[in-house]
């Protein structure tokens, strides 16, 4: 039963929240705004909100300058190669620990989730001396192992906690059946987990998308994704906002937009079932 | 129940992960140590070390033994105490600003007002956004001293304009992280807020209750797992918070640990220093980790 409110206290606190949200906003909104200027609005003072020359040139001029373009197919090769191979090895252990536990299968969980507690400067140096002597420095398969191994424990974690809400009985009628495990998998468990899945591929595209410490750190040129090319407008040769405004345009909306979609995966993924 | 022949496919189905992740996590960790105990420069194939270590003779690439030297160093190296400072100061600021900031804006979004979710859209936006970008969107638009939004609002109100990066680089790289960590803590708090029964707030509400006290008897006790989650799992991301402060160039001032780490390592080439100073951060982690773990793991109980 909804609760009775009067009007003029909603009024209040729609009026407080949207306000807040404005603030809290402001700075992807003007970085999008800015992105339509010419450089020189871009840095006029006072600051032009929506009277000025409206133009889209800044995004022909980033991708012919920097070669966006390159970058973005970077993000989104290490993004999904990163959770497809972290997937083909995280469902069938996400699947036993689920349906086969063993007496150590609490404790299992409990280390996987521990090895992402390992700050990643404990393995910086040697991660990076192994990529330069196997020569896997700015690769986009060094890179995609690296952050398939981060989010390793991620995936299996969500998919366990998707998996256990799947009643078991539906997966016994189907030995009773007669169904080999490999169909049980396949044609039982896996379409009923689908939900379930396309979140944990939702998140960890996400979360893979805006890695910078690695991506950062191992990558320049070749295998670089978008946080470095907008590392690239720290320089200041780069120091165009207008520019830069459409650079960082381009590479927050994709995951904007998913992130949205994404919520309430985003809260159970990331407090590890904690909070749903 | 699972049988025999499941027991034993799963035990199999599991052990790629876990043999991935146990490389991942060994293999790093023992070089790391191992380097830490290393006088080892990668611009310095010659380092002045007693030329009696085997390690000396053998070893082409002329690293010795330094025993606990680099850790010597590294803890007696001044930077080292600025940067705990920093890491500790950054995850203190953020943390306050994000919890109390995230309650009072998951009470106001619990209410019933027009257009909650785009508002809910609104404020989580930021949490989505690249960190490398959010550095430079800030470090220029917002928070450049003559140009920057910031720096005209503060002249309408007849304020002198701050040079952030120069005069206070630590609050700047505070204001940034807390941008992008306020809407996670606003978004986990947000769903256990409206988890709570709803019959138990009608009550509430019929009885009379104070708001203050309502807030402090019900919602409080409600919140306070959510509370623990969200300081724990921030506690772990910013620890290690890094693009923010290599992108605007702050690492002087406001470097925290991984960035000193990162410094050593990578920019002054000295692989020992750095490795000591890896181990260090891996157990100031740890023991955050401890504290985390524990919790997760009653929870997993329940």
């Amino acid at each position: 039963m909804a609760r009775a409110v009067s009007t003029r206290r909603r009024m209040f606190f729609t009026a407080f929240a949207w306000a807040i949200a404005f603030v809290i906003f402001f700075p992807i909104l003007w970085t999008i705004l800015t992105s339509f200027k010419t450089e020189g609005d871009a840095i006029e003072l006072p600051p032009k909100f929506l009277f000025f020359q409206w133009t889209l040139e800044n995004y022909g001029i980033v991708q012919e300058r920097s070669n966006y373009l390159l970058f973005a197919f970077n993000s989104v090769v290490l993004a999904l190669g990163s959770t497809i191979f972290a997937l083909l090895i995280a469902i069938p252990s996400a699947w036993a620990m689920a349906f086969a536990p063993g007496k150590r299968t609490k404790d299992l969980l409990m280390w996987m989730l521990s090895t992402k507690m390992m700050p990643p400067v404990g393995a910086l140096i040697p991660i990076y001396l192994i990529f330069r002597d196997f020569h896997l420095l700015d690769t986009r398969g060094g890179i995609i192992a690296v952050l398939m191994l981060l989010n390793l424990p991620i995936i299996i974690w969500m998919l366990y906690t998707y998996f256990k809400e799947i009643p078991g009985e539906i997966l016994e009628a189907a030995r009773m059946d007669g169904a080999s495990i490999g169909k049980e998998l396949l044609y039982v468990l896996t379409p009923m987990a689908i939900p379930g899945i396309a979140s944990t591929i939702l998140l960890n595209v996400i979360l893979a998308w805006n890695e910078a410490f690695w991506t950062l750190s191992l990558t320049t040129k070749d295998a670089a994704p978008l946080t470095q090319f907008i590392a690239s407008y720290s320089s200041p040769e780069g120091l165009f906002w207008a520019k830069l405004s459409a650079a960082s345009t381009m590479a927050i909306a994709p995951i904007l937009v998913l992130g949205w979609f994404a919520q309430k995966q985003l809260v159970r993924g990331l407090t590890f079932g904690a909070v749903k | 129940m699972a049988t025999q022949q499941t027991r034993a496919l799963g035990r199999i189905a599991v052990a790629p992960s876990v043999i991935a992740l146990f490389l991942w996590m060994i293999v790093p960790l023992a070089m790391t140590i191992w380097f830490s105990l290393l006088r080892y420069n990668l611009l310095d194939p010659n380092p002045a070390c007693s030329p009696l270590t085997p390690w000396a003779l053998t070893d082409p690439a002329n690293r010795c033994l330094a025993g606990a030297s680099n850790y010597y160093y590294f803890l007696t190296d001044p930077a080292f105490f600025r940067a705990i400072g920093n890491s500790l100061q950054l995850v203190g600021w953020v943390l306050a600003i994000s919890v109390i900031g995230g309650i009072l804006l998951a009470l106001l979004l619990d209410q019933a007002i027009f257009g909650r979710n785009i508002v809910r859209l609104m404020i989580i936006a930021p949490f989505f956004v690249m960190p490398t970008v959010s550095a430079l969107v800030w470090k220029n638009m917002m928070m450049h001293p003559v140009s920057g939004f910031l720096a005209w609002l503060f002249q309408l109100f007849g304020l002198q304009p701050i040079d952030w990066f120069a005069h206070a680089p630590m609050t700047a790289i505070v204001i940034m992280v807390a941008w992008q960590w306020l809407p996670f803590a606003t978004l986990i708090l947000l769903t256990a807020l409206q988890s709570l029964d709803e019959e138990q707030k009608e009550a509430a509400e019929m009885d009379g209750a104070p708001p203050l006290s309502y807030f402090w008897h019900l919602v409080l006790p409600h919140l306070a797992r959510p509370i623990t989650v969200v300081i724990l799992i921030e506690t772990i991301f910013l620890l290690n918070v890094f693009a923010e402060i290599y992108v605007t160039g702050s690492g002087g001032r406001a470097g925290n640990m991984p960035f000193l780490v990162y410094q050593y390592g990578l920019i002054s080439n000295d692989i020992g220093g750095a490795s000591a100073g890896g181990i260090i951060a891996v157990i100031l982690a740890n023991i955050v980790a401890f504290f985390l773990m524990r919790m997760i793991g009653k929870n997993l109980e329940a």
